[in-house]
């Protein structure tokens, strides 16, 4: 287990290294004078874009830049937006508990029902039942979400005035940001309605959001139990004369969820995406409609900055559910 | 002393086995002979459209689908916001798709397997650089990475198939590389060199052949990402611009019609729904055909 | 009465390609006590026979017989609660792989506690203790630190052992070991023959040896059933049978015997393979490989009762008209046919 905690803490490194490099080349990519780009404006008086130039360590040779860059971002710097004015790092600090909210509710969303979905499917083999989540997921996850999010705004909230457009809570309440996720503040605050309403809110975005990971994980969970139900050690469960849910629920599901796990990690980068898209859509004010807005602004401090900290976000959350797989996989757990 | 003689059938040929398989997979058949339909109206579009996707009409803006009130066969989808038919704009939208998803899979297949072959038979440094540049490439999440590329290239639709293409590389590079690794443990690899082969012939004539079932279905499969994420960019404002017919372009301004103008909104989506289920649809068909040890 | 009686078991597999008969009309019958050899190559459908008898037939497997029975009871109409009762108590069955058989996310004896829990009853202590005591029954020192051990902790030998102590817990009347040592050291081999032979002989069980190797069938059996392609061509006591196999094929696979060879430059070998879905030859299904053949052996020969056991077989080896036969037949039959 350690060799295995040590790898992955090891892995880390060279990736962390690749996400700041993608970064800092980001900039020097973009057509023109870099550090217009970075100013904000053309035509920058002939003293201010040398003084920018001596700050920005642009007369260094690049390796020394890069490295005066690390240095910079482990020290929390990563520069200004151009548009507010505001420290990257402290927009992000703001915006980030909102997508993390809407995350984590499409993930509760897309688990329970994605592994339910697909143990069933599993033990009912080509039931209707079971064709019926095969068919349901593989349009899941073929579904352009964007779209997906329109029509069911169209039918909920228009149609049926049922939940609304758009935002995290209707502008009614003005809410103290303690935690930074509404459903906590909503209750701390004592206000009448505002949880519910922030829960109203939440539901359209969760179900658009955990769509593509709960397509993934009900086929993964399906398939992993179909091969596990195969093995000999399933065949000895039965031969000692286990019951059905005890084969199937113990036996079976615990060795199908080492594999889910995987997937579930490689879901976080997916549900990163997605938020992006989701956020456009419900304006769900997240770091996902930041990084568009600041595209859309050319607001490239906004743009480096909230690249290199989401990349380090997903590369941080991959690394603690690679642990948790090391954890439950006995072989890896006690090696020999 | 003779034996008697046996019964029944021989094995099936290779090809018709495949197909005997394939065509088992009612989804699989559906798929493929929904690709072809879409392949045939992007192929003839110029022919079947009613309308030029770029001829704008403001006297008929807004004009619903032919089987609702204020609707007409001369629009039989309606028209968009500018008085665009939306028919016409689909079916040129189907060949932008189709060209997206060949020409991104095919990019991406050709460098992918070529830095897959370089990784799986160097090793050493260059299988470590290759596969950590990969592991970097996997960690973004995929649309922020596309979007990063279209930032420092500028919007645009081959700049959003560049980014596409890059996006899915790591894909391509792994299951390459993991064939590779995999048949070179094989025996005739070994007896491959032996008899003196060297690496270009063993990398293209020997190794490479074996490796294409799994590539095969990865690339089908890529198709049906390609077409999702050129779309997602398009939505964005950072693929294809208008006025092209792309169809996530088509939903970028959809959003304020939610309320007034549901066809605007409801076709171009299910057209990448569809195209991209037919898609995946073969490509499970194809894996399920190809190695019947992967079914699910 | 028998403890077991299979009459006509046939279990049949629909694929794609056709139907697969693994187990054709088998029956038998076996005594309390008893140690019976189940001998046959891959494929001869000696495993899945038994399998049928547990109910763990995999899917798309479906298992039919005009008689099914265990100690008194219709394993063919008994409800799925009463099935699991017996199954792991009465019955027990052990594997040919021990280290693929064993759960590789839950201790040894979590899995050997499990056991005794659901079908005694036994409280945790209780369990606990009985367990160190099986694992000691069955030669495994320090059982106390093995019950912590995970399967992938122990070596295959251990974990043979372990699968029997599992196979044992609920005192079986009948204990089925399918290959038990095929996958095993041949050191190794020796050590659980032994513990099984000794544990046969302290409980009186009742024994099916599942084997291809005819050592472990000199070495154990009381009984032997030869198995090809799905039926039962041969069954005669293990003494007889070495000494004067009835059936051609019993007969090849005894020359086949390394030893036999000894003093040859090379080994005999049976030619042709198992028939298998595209293959199945309409009579005998022997005869495409058995050099005595003749156009008779394109009828079905039926199991007959010879010479104090059975076989399947027009011309059984220990017939002294069984040359005459032959020739009688060859050109009889070849006059008929086009």
């Amino acid at each position: 287990m350690i060799r295995f905690v040590l790898t992955r803490l090891g892995l880390l490194v060279p990736t962390f290294l690749g996400i700041t490099l993608l970064a800092f080349v980001l900039i020097r990519l973009v057509p023109g004078d870099p550090i217009e780009t970075l100013a904000g404006e053309r035509g920058l008086d002939p003293a201010l874009h040398e003084k920018l130039r001596q700050e920005y360590g642009f007369d260094k040779p690049w390796l020394t830049q890069y490295a005066i860059y690390i240095g910079r971002v482990l020290h929390g710097d990563l520069g200004r937006s151009l548009i507010t004015h505001e420290p990257v790092l402290s927009e992000f600090r703001s915006l980030f508990p909102a997508t993390v909210e809407l995350a984590l509710c499409a993930i509760a969303f897309a688990l329970p029902i994605g592994l339910g979905a697909g143990m069933l499917a599993a033990v009912r083999r080509n039931s209707i039942f079971d064709q019926g989540v095969m068919g349901v997921s593989l349009a899941g996850y073929s579904m352009p979400i964007f779209w997906w999010g329109l029509l069911l705004i169209l039918l909920f909230s228009v149609e049926l005035d049922l939940t609304p457009v758009s935002g995290r809570i209707s502008v009614m309440y003005f809410i103290e940001p303690v935690t930074g996720f509404l459903l906590i503040d909503t209750l701390l605050s004592d206000q009448e309605g505002a949880f519910l309403s922030a829960v109203g809110h939440l539901i359209l975005p969760s179900i658009v959001l955990g769509t593509v990971p709960l397509a993934v994980v009900a086929r993964m969970t399906r398939s992993a139990m179909l091969e596990v139900l195969g093995e000999d050690y399933i065949r000895t469960a039965r031969a000692k004369g286990l019951p059905s849910w005890r084969v199937i629920g113990l036996h079976a599901l615990r060795n199908a969820l080492i594999p889910v796990v995987t997937v579930i990690g490689l879901q976080i980068s997916v549900l990163f995406t997605g938020a992006i898209l989701t956020e456009t859509i419900f304006s769900w004010p997240g770091v996902g409609k930041w990084l568009i807005e600041s595209i859309n602004r050319r607001d490239y401090p906004v743009l480096q900055g909230g690249t290199l900290l989401i990349g380090t976000t997903v590369m941080t959350v991959n690394l603690v559910v690679d642990l948790l797989y090391g954890l439950i996989n006995p072989r890896i757990r006690y090696a020999k | 002393m003779p034996s008697p003689s046996a019964a029944s059938s021989q094995p099936p040929h290779p090809l018709r086995e495949f197909w005997q398989y394939f065509s088992v997979n009612r989804g699989a058949v559906a798929g493929l002979t929904v690709l072809a339909v879409v392949l045939v109206a992007a192929l003839l579009a110029d022919v079947i459209s009613p309308h030029s996707p770029y001829a704008t009409d403001s006297t008929v803006a807004l004009t619903p689908p032919f089987w609702q009130h204020g609707g007409s066969l001369a629009f039989p989808l309606g028209t968009d916001a500018i008085g665009r038919d939306i028919l016409s704009r689909l079916i040129h939208g189907a060949r932008l798709s189709l060209t997206i998803g060949v020409s991104v899979v095919a990019l991406s297949t050709v460098v992918g397997v070529v830095l897959g072959l370089a990784a799986g038979f160097a090793r050493g440094a260059v299988d470590i650089a290759v596969m950590r540049a990969m592991d970097v490439l996997l960690t973004m999440p995929s649309l922020l990475l596309a979007i990063v590329i279209v930032a420092v290239l500028g919007p645009g639709l081959m700049n959003a198939m560049l980014a596409v293409a890059v996006v899915v590389l790591p894909h391509y590079v792994r299951v390459t590389r993991a064939a590779v690794l995999g048949e070179l443990a094989k025996d005739y690899v070994t007896a491959s060199r032996v008899s003196g082969a060297g690496t270009l012939r063993l990398m293209f004539k020997d190794v490479l052949p074996n490796c294409t079932a799994p590539l095969i279905v990865q690339a089908s499969l890529g198709v049906s990402t390609a077409i999702l994420d050129a779309a997602a960019l398009g939505f964005l404002g950072l693929g294809a611009q208008p006025p092209s017919p792309e169809w996530g372009t088509m939903l970028a301004d959809a959003r304020e019609f939610v309320l007034r103008a549901w066809w605007v909104v409801t076709f171009p989506g299910l057209m990448i729904l569809i195209t991209v289920l037919a898609c995946n649809l073969l490509g499970d068909g194809l894996r399920d055909a190809l190695d019947p040890k992967l079914k699910v | 009465m028998a403890l077991l009686t299979i009459r006509n078991l046939s279990v049949r597999f629909e694929t794609a390609a056709g139907t697969l008969r693994a187990v054709d009309d088998v029956s038998l019958d076996l005594e309390e006590g008893e140690v019976l050899g189940v001998v046959g190559e891959s494929g001869s459908g000696k495993t899945v026979a038994m399998l049928a008898l547990m109910g763990l037939v995999p899917f798309p497997g479906r298992v039919s017989a005009e008689r099914l029975s265990f100690a008194g009871r219709d394993l063919m109409t008994i409800g799925d609660r009463d099935r699991r009762r017996m199954i792991g108590k009465d019955i027990a069955m052990i594997f040919q792989d021990p280290t693929t058989s064993l759960n590789p996310c839950f201790t040894v004896g979590f899995q050997l506690i499990e056991a005794l829990r659901v079908h005694e009853g036994m409280g945790r202590n209780a369990a606990h203790r009985r367990a160190i005591a099986l694992l000691e029954q069955v030669g495994i020192p320090e059982p106390e630190s093995r019950l912590k051990a995970f399967p992938h902790q122990l070596s295959g030998g251990m974990s043979q052992r372990v699968m029997i102590a599992m196979a044992i817990a609920g005192r079986p009347r009948l204990l089925i070991a399918d290959e038990p040592t095929t996958a095993l050291d041949v050191t190794i081999q020796a050590q659980i023959l032994e513990l099984l032979r000794s544990l046969q002989r302290e409980r009186g069980m009742a024994l099916v040896m599942i084997t291809h190797n005819m050592g472990v069938v000199a070495e154990m059996a009381e009984r032997v059933v030869v198995m090809y392609a799905g039926q039962i061509m041969e069954e005669r006591a293990a003494a007889d049978l070495f000494a004067g196999p009835q059936h051609p094929y019993t007969a090849a696979l005894l020359a086949a015997l390394p030893e036999r060879s000894a003093d040859d430059d090379r080994l005999a070998t049976i030619p042709g393979v198992i028939p298998g879905v595209y293959d199945r030859p309409p009579g005998c299904l022997f005869a495409p490989r058995c050099g005595d053949a003749t156009p008779r052996c394109r009828a079905q020969p039926e199991l007959r009762a010879w010479q104090g056991g059975r076989v399947r077989c027009h011309y059984p080896l220990g017939d002294p008209q069984r040359d005459a036969a032959r020739a009688a037949d060859e050109p009889a039959f070849a006059a008929v046919t086009p």
